[in-house]
């Protein structure tokens, strides 16, 4: 079956099977104007638009290091676009991967802090089980909530973002902090011995790509996770588009009723889709905890999970777009330290007001072309 | 014993009024947004462009009231171009909520950055620019009473003030029944000659206008700077009462109170009482969740919420 809107549609919809010239037209349009008026911005508050471009260019493509933490930063962003975009596919909006993801990347670090070390491969693949469970089962209530009670999975979702940071800080303050830590954090999971890195976590880029005789900046965060990103983004596409059971999840997104006439559950298919994308945000947790940190940090999201519905929609749902568009925003974040440095007034908040004003461009474009399926039937 | 009383006295009963202050005015808001039919999750971003506006214009004229009105004025602002993106274009109202809230994380900090020189802040405003304390006649001589309604910002009593009358405007004036009935069944009032689209600009417009003061509270109220975020999720709190209260004015009102003293008891608890504040601070969300879920009396929302409105030809 065909992406396309049924006929009876009082929404003007235009078909869904535009040529991919004209799928990445839009979302180029969108980036390329928030760019314009984000140099307007730098404008107004007395600095040089093509300074700041340049610097966003030199940041992310002058150097390896650039490359590196352009691909590190995008990683979460990529888990945290799929997990948007499976949920959007089902006629759902998680706007709860933030706290998704926060519950994950503790429970990740308290399978590091609460199991023997004695094997740590075996530890860090619970650790990372864990992170997919915890995040799945934190979006899998709202999923209850929506197709057992009605309850809008957008309030839901927002209301268990801050129930998942009151319980995790609380847990982190009262039982896994060091003992007058003046920081927020669990104790470590992992750490250097004799150069080492001893206790569960995934290794970096640099460790993988030497015995390739590739040398990779041992400095650089990039680790495996990045690779675990780049399969879901191959795993969410077989599922949704070849497999039967993301055939229905779609159909459910396109139109509730006419799946139910056809034989498709919707309520199995809402909390399916909502348990998939929990576990997609919650693998934020792996790179940050097992590939990054080796400890839960309180704080350490930036605003991965709202990032994520920008990504999504700017990637059309689609792995992708997801990746292309998590990339940008991976770029975005790298920059942001060296605009903020080289420049007079524009500070790193510069890069957060483009993310919105590209969140603004894509949503409003998204009526011109009919996309936004949600548009039907969204009820709070 | 004594140390419930420290907790539980005439004190908390002002501080929950103070502390309401700016959950009323946002969740009000809210709710006339919500009856015309748009969803608000905006709030939070509107309460934050009137907090900074506020301080800022403050900062700069000297004058508090001066800085008020053009906190509720970029209220307006900011809610315009909510309602153009989703009445006029028909966007989704969730996700272009959402990015005003993400915008207005970023543009205070670079604002006060090129203004004041320091990202995230405006300078501290001396004590004669904030907005004074006001007493009530009459009520400040009454003892016990005095100590709870008078001695407040203005604010406060315009957050009062206003659940009466939005109970008024909503439910016994033209205006309100129209707000509603755009809500609920936008066709039937479209048929019926009402502008669908006018009508909802204007829920929206007032919802800005409303959040923003709040907001203003929080900056030249009850403290006299504005600070990075220093909303702190209230928008969402007050977006939880709205529900919590089933889009009802008086019952978001009690709401509002009740997420009010959670967070009143909150900070008296610290460093008193053993109990960790963070379950007094997530409160609120799981009470609207149980709510949510229908545990307690289901919360219906008005039928069109959510549903952008395209008149037939």
């Amino acid at each position: 079956m065909k992406d396309s809107s049924p006929s009876n549609s009082p929404s003007p919809f235009l078909p869904f099977s535009l040529s991919p010239l004209r799928e990445l037209l839009f979302p180029l349009i969108a980036v390329v104007a928030a760019f314009l008026v984000g140099g307007i911005i730098v404008w107004m508050v007395g600095d040089s638009p093509l300074l700041v471009y340049e610097l966003f260019f030199s940041s992310v493509f002058g150097s390896l290091d650039g490359i590196g933490y352009t691909l590190f930063y995008a990683t979460p962003l990529i888990f945290t676009g799929l997990a948007v975009a499976v949920a959007f596919k089902c006629g759902l909006l998680n706007i709860g991967a933030e706290g998704q993801l926060t519950m994950a990347a503790f429970a990740t670090a308290w399978v590091g802090l609460t199991l023997p070390h004695t094997n740590p491969y075996l530890v860090t693949l619970l650790a990372m089980m864990a992170a997919v469970v915890v995040g799945g089962l934190w979006s899998g209530i709202p999923g209850v909530l929506k197709a057992k009670f009605g309850a809008h999975e957008v309030i839901t979702t927002i209301m268990m973002n801050f129930i998942a940071v009151g319980i995790v800080t609380y847990l982190t303050q009262y039982y896994y902090k060091r003992q007058g830590d003046p920081i927020l954090e669990t104790l470590p999971i992992a750490e250097l011995k004799d150069g080492a890195l001893v206790g569960p976590h995934l290794p970096r880029m640099h460790a993988l790509l030497a015995p390739l005789g590739i040398n990779f900046p041992e400095r650089l965060p990039l680790n495996i996770a990045f690779l675990l990103a780049l399969l879901m983004c191959v795993l969410v596409y077989v599922f949704l588009w070849k497999t039967k059971w993301g055939y229905e999840l779609r159909a459910v997104g396109i139109s509730g009723t006419a799946a139910e006439y056809g034989g498709i559950s919707i309520t199995r298919n809402i909390i399916l889709a909502m348990l998939i994308s929990g576990g997609l945000a919650g693998m934020v947790g792996i790179n940050e905890v097992l590939g990054y940190r080796y400890r839960y940090y309180d704080g350490f999201s930036a605003s991965y999970g709202f990032t994520g519905i920008a990504v999504a929609l700017l990637g059309r749902n689609h792995p992708v777009g997801v990746f292309f568009a998590a990339l940008l925003f991976g770029a975005l974040n790298r920059s942001s330290l060296f605009i903020d440095i080289f420049t007079d007034n524009v500070s790193k908040d510069w890069v957060v007001i483009l993310q919105a004003i590209i969140i603004l461009f894509v949503a409003c474009e998204a009526v011109f072309r009919g996309g936004a399926k949600r548009l039907l039937g969204g009820k709070v | 014993m004594e140390t419930l009383l420290q907790i539980i006295n005439l004190s908390l009963l002002a501080s929950m009024i103070r502390l309401s202050t700016p959950l009323i005015l946002a969740a009000l808001g809210g709710l006339f947004s919500e009856r015309s039919g748009v969803i608000n999750i905006a709030l939070e971003g509107m309460m934050l462009s009137g907090a900074f506006t506020a301080a800022a214009a403050t900062a700069k004229s000297g004058n508090p009231w001066l800085g008020l009105l053009c906190a509720a004025l970029a209220g307006v602002l900011v809610a315009c171009l909510h309602a153009v993106a989703t009445i006029q274009f028909k966007a989704d109202q969730v996700v272009v909520g959402t990015a005003i809230n993400i915008l207005f994380l970023g543009i205070p900090a670079l604002a006060s950055g090129a203004m004041f020189e320091s990202t995230g802040a405006t300078p501290q405003l001396p004590r004669e620019q904030v907005l004074p304390d006001w007493n009530i006649p009459l009520i400040d001589r009454i003892p016990k009473l005095n100590e709870v309604l008078s001695g407040h910002k203005p604010i406060v009593y315009f957050a009062l003030l206003m659940v009466p009358v939005t109970y008024y405007i909503l439910f016994k004036t033209r205006f309100g029944l129209r707000l509603r009935a755009v809500g609920e069944n936008p066709e039937a009032a479209d048929t019926a000659g009402v502008s669908v689209a006018r009508l909802r600009y204007a829920g929206v417009l007032v919802s800005g206008m409303l959040a923003a003061i709040g907001g203003a509270y929080l900056s030249i109220g009850q403290n006299s700077l504005f600070t990075r975020n220093m909303t702190a999720g209230r928008g969402f709190i007050a977006l939880a009462a709205l529900i919590f209260g089933k889009w009802h004015p008086v019952g978001a009102f009690f709401a509002c109170l009740l997420f009010g003293v959670a967070e009143a008891i909150s900070i008296r608890m610290q460093g008193v009482v053993q109990i960790p504040v963070q379950f007094i601070q997530i409160i609120p969300y799981v009470l609207t969740l149980i709510v949510l879920a229908g545990f307690i009396g289901r919360a219906i929302p008005p039928k069109a919420l959510g549903i952008p409105y395209t008149k037939e030809q």
